[in-house]
């Protein structure tokens, strides 16, 4: 499905990564692995460090981090927003939805919408997405969209597939419509039919949690998991990213008419630095357009790994300097998604620490 | 041929991958080390192996190995 918008534009973001990091050397050893293996495989992979929010921090904590922030350093008023689009797939609670719980944390006006939505790694675009038919409307003139997820509450410390890789985060984006007429192309697919492929099989209504799902098993691959656990088939999810997304691209660009190199940058979603090397080898795009270094920096935070990506590789240059890139989104669901935009003139950009 | 015996020794030292005609089905390869083998044969032969090519089937063996960088050009 293709999307287009006019006059609509990013004025603000703001990256939000616990100040604890882990070390995979130090966590090698609660693998069922020889180290050797494990150490080839985090020069390929890019492991080496994640941030992992303490067990008692939760989504809002981290939202109502950053926007206070924002406030306190006089960056967004809190009357200034009509509506907060959170992306997220470890909400505080089932009910009520956790966009409503920073509301009203923050004592944000009652006359403004607070919506979720669960989506992880093609969240951010699809967010963005949100936003922009929001601001169709002539109420709305400032949308806040929030990416923010610990799923290290829901990944098991012995499984080498998973927890090595992933971290938490959250981006706090400021959207609003721009006075100049700017084109913004977008697509998006869905595919349920390979849900399966990125899961975390209990904890909902259709298989509760209990003792029984809290229990870890060793699946078959060395690595142990509960059903309460991030459940990832890496070689299926590779293989759907290696097929969907170059194509996904084309189809973007060509949208719009614009060349591959024309576009500055690639800010694609952060799995990890192998398939990042990959993708860019497949589309020929130089590696140095497409930035892959969150995941040894920070994890893979899902839905945030394209916010964190901007701030981390970009971060103050956004506000002197202006550049054509192309945002790309892809895994749970599964769901793919692409945006092509001007970013720049940003209010701020940047990357902040919440401590321990 | 010994070239990519060798870089598979080295990966699991402790299998013996000239006696198997199935890795993966033997337990001798999961997706990690499909993905470390990747890396280092695209590095010693200087080619980038699709990543669609990267599928349990390419990988089932010696031959099938030697057949996926036969389509970069490369004899080993």
């Amino acid at each position: 499905m293709n999307f287009a918008f006019r006059r609509k534009r990013i004025s603000g973001l703001l990256a939000i990564v616990p100040a604890s990091e882990r070390s995979f050397l130090e966590e090698m050893r609660n693998f069922n692995f020889p180290e050797s293996r494990s150490l080839k495989l985090m020069q390929v992979m890019g492991y080496d460090k994640h941030r992992l929010v303490r067990a008692d921090v939760c989504v809002s904590d981290l939202a109502v981090f950053g926007l206070q922030h924002l406030f306190d350093s006089d960056m967004l008023k809190p009357d200034e927003i009509d509506a907060i689009v959170l992306v997220t797939q470890s909400p505080d609670h089932f009910i009520p939805p956790t966009s409503n719980i920073i509301q009203g944390r923050l004592k944000l006006k009652q006359d403004m919408l607070c919506v979720d939505i669960n989506q992880g790694c093609a969240g951010f675009v699809i967010g963005m997405i949100h936003a922009f038919l929001l601001l169709e409307q002539e109420s709305i003139r400032k949308v806040v969209l929030i990416n923010a997820d610990v799923i290290s509450h829901k990944t098991s410390p012995k499984d080498r597939n998973s927890y090595p890789l992933i971290g938490d985060a959250a981006s706090v984006t400021v959207i609003e419509r721009d006075a100049e007429d700017t084109l913004i192309h977008a697509n998006v697919r869905m595919d349920g039919t390979r849900r399966e492929a990125l899961v975390i099989p209990a904890g909902g209504f259709r298989l509760p949690s209990s003792t029984e799902t809290a229990v870890l098993e060793d699946v078959g691959d060395n690595n142990l998991r509960a059903k309460d656990h991030l459940r990832m088939d890496g070689t299926a999810v590779f293989n759907f990213v290696q097929t969907e997304v170059p194509p996904m691209i084309e189809s973007l660009l060509g949208a719009a008419g614009i060349p591959m190199e024309a576009v500055d940058w690639f800010l694609f979603h952060q799995p990890n630095r192998f398939m990042l090397q990959k993708l860019a080898d497949k589309m020929k795009v130089p590696s140095e357009k497409m930035p892959s270094n969150i995941v040894e920096n920070f994890g893979n935070s899902g839905g945030v790994t394209i916010p964190l990506a901007i701030a981390f590789n970009l971060g103050r240059r956004l506000q002197a300097e202006r550049f054509r890139v192309c945002l790309a989104g892809f895994g749970v669901g599964l769901s793919w998604a692409s945006m092509l935009m001007p970013l720049g003139g940003l209010r701020f950009c940047k990357l902040i620490e919440i401590p321990d | 041929m010994t070239q990519i015996l060798e870089i598979l020794q080295g990966i699991r030292p402790e299998s013996d991958f000239s006696a198997s005609s199935d890795f993966i089905a033997d337990g001798m390869l999961d997706s990690f080390d499909m993905v470390t083998l990747v890396s280092t044969l695209d590095r010693m032969y200087g080619i980038s192996i699709d990543g669609v090519d990267i599928v349990p089937e390419h990988f089932r063996n010696l031959d099938t190995i030697a057949s996926l960088v036969g389509k970069y050009g490369i004899r080993p």
